[in-house]
């Protein structure tokens, strides 16, 4: 066992474990924690894949963001009443167990869908010839520019919605 | 205490740790405790990624003077950054009150907000650089201008968007001691207070050493070519040929440049009062954000006509570059000179009593 694998493993374990603790965490600060915690080991599995600027967008946007965000509004929303459970009743629960199944079963028929990993190492050479960053941007803004611009305008109107919604309520 | 006072850090720090540490009623254990670990943190690991010395041939090979040349350079650094703010939001919470709470929530708000003007405020060094790699950018630098000057609009947005994003004075609302009782570290005592002010500072450091790194040359001496040297990829040092009084000299250039910076930031937080924080928040979104993407946009433009006018990246390139930024620099100035910003609180509503009475 080498260095990478025991990286690896490292890795994976805190991530399985973190996530774990994430759903079975009944106060929702720690289970954002938990959550930054397993999306930061996940950026270390990247980087273990030689996908440096995945990774570093990984920490950026999701642990350095979107979670700063996700603890303001839990913050702000849970005061007074921190433990309170999401799900009431026994039908919701019933509901969100038998959603659970279907995304597992959904995650395992994509697993098994997967095409097998190449032999030949196409990654570095691409990595040494192109740098880190260029050897994701080229082809994001060459081949799959369409996509990418249809991305950025859902994204700009889920955000004029968003402004459109906090508008009305002032 | 010592000679004009030098032992007094000493002093102050032996004291904090036998003071007694206190855990506030109610508050959340593991996390009051992390809290000041993990505002500690980035700030020492970010320094792994800046060059500090020109590279020093030893006989066992070429070594280049930065701890860890990542291949994605500087998104490292403003990934790393932006995890400081957990720090401050969950000493904030965990304290279990009132006043430290308010603190850690202005924390998460501000941070979000000028983590954007930030990370913005550097895409003009990766236009003008094609790279994200530290060594590289200082090498260019090297060989050009020092990016201050074609960059000098985005150097004024670097420098206001990371004094927010380290809470320094004039924006230091997450613990505004007037209005917060010193907001997320009130309920702090001890060694645990201190890690907090500690963080502070070695956030500052780090801060300056970017300036000095990004657009100030790094440790590049000024006026001199017998420095100008950079590691090829294959261990080779192309440009000068390294010694080891260069490499100190280095050292101490980029030392004195990050002491500049740090001398900076102190005579901004003594000269300059509080924002209130709705002032904040309308100059992070409402003039930072837009103000950057006007100028990259901009930026764009005149690169595209400096190479369509043949002219390579070089010097001249960069002076052409810099011709411009000036007369942008001028022109944001006085926009936001007209009264809104730069004039102090309230001075619009005086004015508007003082038009009404003269009616």
């Amino acid at each position: 066992m080498d260095l990478s694998q025991i990286v690896f493993y490292l890795f994976a374990g805190v991530a399985v474990a973190s996530s774990v603790l994430m759903v079975t965490r009944k106060n929702p600060v720690y289970a954002a924690l938990y959550l930054v915690l397993t999306l930061f080991s996940i950026a270390g599995l990247f980087v273990l894949l030689d996908a440096h600027f995945l990774a570093a967008l990984q920490v950026v946007v999701y642990a350095g963001a979107i979670l700063v965000l996700f603890l303001f509004v839990i913050m702000l929303l849970n005061l007074g009443h921190a433990f309170e459970p999401d799900i009431r009743g026994r039908f919701w629960w019933v509901f969100a167990a038998g959603l659970g199944l279907v995304l597992l079963a959904e995650l395992v028929a994509v697993m098994r869908g997967a095409p097998e990993r190449p032999e030949a190492d196409i990654v570095g050479p691409l990595l040494e010839a192109r740098g880190a960053v260029a050897a994701v941007a080229e082809p994001l803004f060459q081949s799959y520019v369409v996509a990418l611009e249809i991305t950025g305008i859902l994204l700009l109107v889920a955000m004029v919605g968003a402004v459109v919604i906090a508008k009305r309520k002032a | 205490m010592g000679p004009w006072g030098v032992l007094q850090p000493i002093a102050d720090g032996l004291k904090n740790f036998v003071k007694e540490e206190n855990l506030p009623g109610g508050a959340s254990r593991w996390l009051f405790y992390l809290a000041p670990v993990i505002s500690m943190f980035p700030a020492f690991v970010v320094f792994a990624v800046i060059p500090f010395a020109a590279p020093l041939a030893t006989p066992w090979g070429t070594v280049n003077m930065i701890v860890a040349d990542l291949p994605i350079g500087f998104l490292f650094i403003v990934a790393l950054s932006s995890l400081g703010v957990y720090g401050l939001v969950l000493a904030g919470w965990s304290s279990n009150s009132k006043y430290p709470f308010l603190g850690g929530v202005r924390a998460s708000a501000q941070m979000i907000s000028y983590e954007v003007a930030l990370g913005l405020s550097l895409v003009p060094i990766l236009m003008l650089s094609g790279n994200v790699s530290l060594p590289e950018i200082v090498r260019q630098q090297q060989t050009t201008l020092w990016y201050v000057l074609p960059l000098l609009v985005g150097f004024l947005c670097f420098a206001v968007s990371y004094f927010a994003e380290t809470n320094r004075l004039p924006f230091d609302l997450p613990e505004a001691e007037s209005e917060l009782v010193h907001g997320f570290h009130t309920e702090y005592s001890a060694m645990k207070f201190a890690i907090f002010l500690l963080a502070e500072y070695a956030n500052l450091i780090t801060a300056s050493a970017l300036m000095a790194t990004f657009f100030f040359g790094g440790w590049d001496i000024p006026f001199w070519s017998g420095d100008n040297m950079a590691v090829a990829a294959d261990g080779t040092v192309v440009g000068a040929t390294p010694a080891w009084w260069i490499t100190m000299l280095t050292a101490v250039v980029f030392a004195l440049k990050t002491a500049f910076f740090v001398f900076v930031f102190i005579w901004v937080r003594w000269t300059v009062p509080r924002f209130r924080y709705d002032q904040v928040m309308a100059l992070g979104w409402k003039v930072l954000i837009p103000l950057v993407v006007v100028y990259i946009a901009v930026l764009g433009v005149a690169m595209l006509v400096l190479s369509g006018a043949g002219i390579e990246f070089g010097l001249a390139y960069v002076g052409w570059l810099a011709a411009l930024n000036v007369v942008l620099f001028l022109a944001v100035f006085f926009w936001l000179d007209r009264s809104r910003v730069v004039t102090g609180a309230g001075w619009r509503q005086v004015r508007s009593y003082q038009l009404q009475s003269r009616r």
